[in-house]
C-alpha cells in the first residue's frame, strides 16, 4: 500500500466541512465507522491518510482500526480513481478467453499496476470479479462504457479515445 | 454454581464462567493460544476446541459459557485431531527458525507443538514475507513470526487505549501493523512493551542493546557503571527458573560485578533523589497555590502518552526526571568529579523492567551538554541473557552488596517498582517535611494493591491530602478524564503506564497465558519489593545518608538551581500522526 504516497491530496475546505457534518450525523450511532467511510469516499473519491485522520480525530476511532477496516473491504480505496476508471473482468469466462493478456497490455500501455492511478489522474485500473457479461467475454469497462469480445490489439484504439 | 459434566465426571462450577475457566478450576487443562485472561478472549485460534453434547460442531472453550446440565468432553479423538490439524495449519505459515528465536524455550506455540504431539507438518504453506520493523528504539515487530492471535492488538487497544496496531488487509494477506504501514516509531506508540509480554511467540521483542554493552565493557578507556531499577530484582530470578516473586538483589549485584561492570549501583538511590525533588515540588505547589494535581513523571510510557493524548496536563507533570535519568546525571557530574574521571569516558547502563526507558534515554532534553544522562538501557530479559552469555551460575551465586559511594538505598526507593509505590514513598517524606515530625507508621496501605485506580485521603497535619493512583494507561485515561471534567480533584496523582507498575513492565520476564490464568504476576512480584522495604534499615528517602551527603556536598537543597539544572526536565505536546 506504500504506493499511495505519490498521490497529492487535493481535498478542499468545503469537502472537509461536508465530512465533518457526516461524522456529526453519526455521533450517537454505534458501529458508525463503515457508513462514515462510505460517505467519506463519496466526498473525496478515495480514503487517503488525510481523510482517515479527519475521521479518526473527530469520530474518536483509532487510525489503525480505521485503516484495518479500509484495507479489509474491497469497496474502499486508498488511491484516487482516475477521470477514466478502467476495469478488466477476470471472471472465469473472461479469463479463459484471455482477459489476463488484455490486462497486461493496459498495464504496459499506461505504466500503472492494478489498484493504481496514473500520475496525471487520468486513468485508474482495477481487475474485477465477474461482471455478468460473460456472453461478451473478454470484457473491459471504461467508466460506464462496456467493451466486449476484445483482443489485445483492440486495447490501443480504445485507450486512445480517452487520451 | 451450575452442575456440569466434564469427561464423564460431575462438577459444580461457578456460574457465568467459560468452559475453559470451569475446566481449569477443576484441574483439567485445555490448550490455548490466542487466549489471554481478561485481555483477549476471542476464540480465534481454535486450540481450545472441545465437544459439547448437543452442539453441532466442536466449540471454542474460551468463549463458550457453562450452563446447567452441560456435558463437555475435552479429550476425544475428534478433539485431539482438530486441535492438532489447526496447529499444523498455523505452523505451516510460521517462520520456524526456533533455534535462533528470542523466544526459544519460552514460546507458547513451540510448547503446544510439543504438547499436542506435532512431529511433522503435513502442509507446506506459502509464507508471506514481511519486512521487520526495527526503527523504534524500544520495540521490534517481526510479522514473519506472527500467528495473528491479536493478543498484542487487544493489549494496545483495550488495556492501554493506545491503539496503534491492528489487523489490516484480508484473508491470507492479513497482518498486524500500524495505519498506512507506518513503522511503530512514527505512530503515537508509547513504547510500553505490553504487546511484547502479551505475545505468545517471537513476533514482538525489545530492540536489543546487549552488544553495545559488551563493546563498552571491552573498551579499556571506558568506565562502565550499571544501575538496576527496583523491579528488576523482583523479576530477574524468573529468567533462571526461580519462583515468581523471589527477590534476587544480592545475586544480581554479584552477577553484574562478574560480568565486568566497573561499578554496580542501585537505581533506588536515584528513586530517593526523585522523592526529594518531586516531594519538594508537591509541597511547594500545595503551599504556593501551584498547578494541582502534581502528577508523577517516572514512567516514560505514561509521559509520552500524556504528550500525545493529554497535552493539557503537561504542566501538572512533575518536572523531576525519572530516577535512572537523575542518577545518570549525578554519575556524570558529582561522581565523575569525585572519582576524577572525565564524564565523556563514563558509560551509564541502566537495567530496567521497561522498554520505554530505551526511548526515554534518547530524549535530547535528558542530557547535560552533549552527554546523555544515560547511555544504554537493557531490559530485565536482556540482563538475563547477558548473565547466561557470561556463563554465570546465577541460581548458586553468592550475594554481593551494591558499590559505594551509593551503596545505601531505602525501602522507599525499592517500592517504586510496584503500583502505588512512588506515591507511598513520596508520602513518607512529604508528611514528615510538612509536619516537621517523625512519623512512626510509614505504611500507606491505601495506595497499595492491584485495583486499577486507587483513591485515598491522607491526613498530614492540618491538611487532608487527596491522592489517586492509576496503573495501565486505560485506567490513567479514565482518571484524567474525570479530573478534566472536574468530577474528581486531587493534590497528588501517581500514574504508571503498565498495569501493575514496573514489576509487570514491558521489559520483565514473559510468562505464558496459562501461568497468567492462575497467578497474578503484579501481586506476586510486588511482594518481593514490599518484603525488601519492610526489612530495610531506612525506609524514608530523606533519611538516606547518601542523599543527605549528595545535597550537602553538591546540590545544596532540593529544588536548588543546580538541582533544577541537572535533575529536572520539561515536556512538549506531540502530534498524533
Amino acid at each position: 500500500m506504500s504506493n499511495q504516497a505519490k498521490y497529492v491530496f487535493k481535498g478542499t475546505p468545503e469537502q472537509e466541512q461536508e465530512l465533518l457534518k457526516v461524522i456529526d450525523k453519526y455521533k450517537n450511532t454505534e458501529g458508525a465507522l463503515i457508513p462514515i467511510l462510505h460517505e467519506a469516499q463519496e466526498i473525496y473519491g478515495y480514503l487517503p491518510l488525510e481523510v482517515q485522520k479527519i475521521v479518526s480525530e473527530n469520530a474518536n476511532i483509532p487510525l489503525a482500526e480505521i485503516y484495518g477496516v479500509v484495507t479489509f473491504y474491497a469497496q474502499f480505496s486508498l488511491v484516487p480513481k482516475g477521470e477514466y476508471s478502467i476495469a478488466v473482468c477476470l471472471g472465469t469466462a473472461c479469463y479463459v478467453k484471455g482477459s489476463g493478456n488484455i490486462l497486461e497490455k493496459i498495464k504496459e500501455k499506461l505504466g500503472i499496476d492494478v489498484g493504481e492511478c496514473s500520475e496525471d489522474g487520468k486513468f485508474s485500473l482495477d481487475a474485477t470479479r465477474c461482471i455478468g457479461a460473460c456472453g461478451l467475454a473478454p470484457v473491459m469497462t471504461v467508466n460506464d462504457e462496456v467493451y466486449g469480445r476484445l483482443e489485445v490489439k483492440d486495447v490501443d484504439k480504445i485507450l486512445e479515445k480517452y487520451m | 454454581m451450575v452442575n456440569i459434566k466434564i469427561n464423564g465426571k460431575d462438577y459444580s462450577v461457578a456460574e457465568g464462567t467459560t468452559v475453559l475457566e470451569a475446566a481449569r478450576s477443576v484441574g483439567i487443562d485445555i490448550p490455548t493460544l490466542c487466549y489471554l485472561k481478561g485481555v483477549n478472549e476471542i476464540g480465534a485460534c481454535r486450540m481450545c476446541l472441545v465437544e459439547v453434547k448437543g452442539a453441532r460442531a466442536l466449540q471454542a472453550a474460551c468463549v463458550y459459557p457453562v450452563s446447567e446440565g452441560m456435558e463437555v468432553m475435552t479429550n476425544t479423538p475428534a478433539v485431539r485431531n482438530a486441535r492438532k490439524l489447526n496447529l499444523e495449519l498455523i505452523l505451516s505459515t510460521h517462520d520456524r527458525k526456533c533455534l535462533t528465536c528470542v523466544r526459544n524455550r519460552n514460546c507458547e506455540l513451540q510448547a503446544l507443538a510439543d504438547n499436542l504431539g506435532v512431529t511433522d507438518i503435513a502442509y507446506e504453506g506459502i509464507r508471506n514475507e514481511y519486512d521487520i520493523d526495527e526503527i523504534s528504539p524500544s520495540i521490534v515487530r517481526d510479522n514473519n513470526k506472527c500467528i495473528l492471535c491479536k493478543r498484542c492488538v487487544s493489549t494496545c487497544k483495550n488495556v492501554q487505549t493506545v491503539a496503534v496496531i491492528d489487523a489490516k488487509n484480508r484473508g491470507f494477506n492479513t497482518e498486524i501493523g500500524c495505519a498506512f504501514d507506518m513503522p511503530l516509531a512514527e505512530t503515537p506508540c508509547v513504547n510500553c512493551g505490553q504487546c511484547i509480554t502479551a505475545c505468545p511467540v517471537g513476533a514482538l521483542r525489545e530492540k536489543s542493546d546487549i552488544d553495545r554493552v559488551w563493546a563498552a565493557l571491552a573498551d579499556p578507556d571506558k568506565h562502565v557503571v550499571v544501575q538496576t531499577a527496583p523491579a528488576v530484582r523482583a523479576g530477574l530470578g524468573e529468567e533462571f527458573d526461580m519462583p515468581i516473586g523471589t527477590p534476587v538483589t544480592g545475586k544480581m549485584a554479584n552477577a553484574l560485578k562478574q560480568i565486568g561492570f566497573d561499578k554496580v549501583f542501585d537505581t533506588d538511590t536515584g528513586a530517593d533523589l526523585t522523592i526529594m525533588e518531586e516531594g519538594t515540588e508537591v509541597i511547594e505547589r500545595i503551599q504556593n497555590g501551584g498547578k494541582l494535581p502534581v502528577i508523577t513523571s517516572c514512567s516514560p510510557g505514561w509521559v509520552k502518552f500524556c504528550e500525545h493524548n493529554f497535552p493539557d496536563f503537561l504542566d501538572n507533570l512533575s518536572s523531576a526526571k525519572s530516577p535512572h535519568e537523575m542518577f545518570g546525571a549525578v554519575l556524570k557530574t558529582y561522581y565523575a568529579q569525585k572519582q576524577g574521571i572525565d564524564p565523556k569516558n563514563i558509560v551509564v547502563v541502566s537495567i530496567m523492567p521497561c522498554t520505554a526507558k530505551k526511548f526515554e534515554a534518547q530524549r535530547p532534553e535528558l542530557s547535560n551538554g552533549d552527554l546523555q544522562d544515560v547511555d544504554i538501557v537493557l531490559t530485565t530479559r536482556e540482563l538475563g541473557r547477558m548473565i547466561k552469555q557470561a556463563g554465570i551460575d546465577f541460581k548458586n551465586i553468592e550475594d554481593a552488596p551494591f558499590d559505594n559511594p551509593f551503596g545505601e538505598a531505602t525501602g522507599a526507593g525499592v517500592i517504586f517498582g510496584a503500583t502505588g509505590g512512588v506515591m507511598e514513598a513520596a508520602l513518607r517524606t512529604v508528611a514528615e517535611v510538612l509536619t516537621g515530625k517523625s512519623i512512626e507508621n510509614c505504611d500507606y496501605t491505601d495506595v497499595r494493591g492491584t485495583d486499577g485506580i486507587k483513591r485515598a485521603e491522607i491526613k498530614v497535619g492540618d491538611l487532608t491530602l487527596k491522592a489517586a493512583v492509576a496503573h495501565g494507561l486505560g485506567n490513567a485515561r479514565k482518571l484524567l478524564e474525570a479530573i478534566r471534567e472536574g468530577k474528581e480533584n486531587y493534590h497528588f496523582v501517581e500514574i504508571m503506564a503498565c498495569p501493575g507498575g514496573c514489576v509487570t513492565g514491558g521489559g520483565q520476564p514473559i510468562r505464558s497465558a496459562k501461568e497468567r490464568m492462575d497467578i497474578d504476576l503484579k501481586a506476586e512480584r510486588a511482594k518481593a519489593l514490599y518484603s525488601e522495604d519492610i526489612n530495610s534499615q531506612i525506609r524514608k528517602s530523606h533519611e538516606n545518608p547518601v542523599i543527605k551527603k549528595l545535597y550537602d556536598e553538591f546540590f545544596e537543597k532540593p529544588g536548588s538551581h543546580k538541582a533544577h539544572e541537572l535533575l529536572h526536565t520539561h515536556y512538549a505536546k506531540r502530534e498524533n500522526y
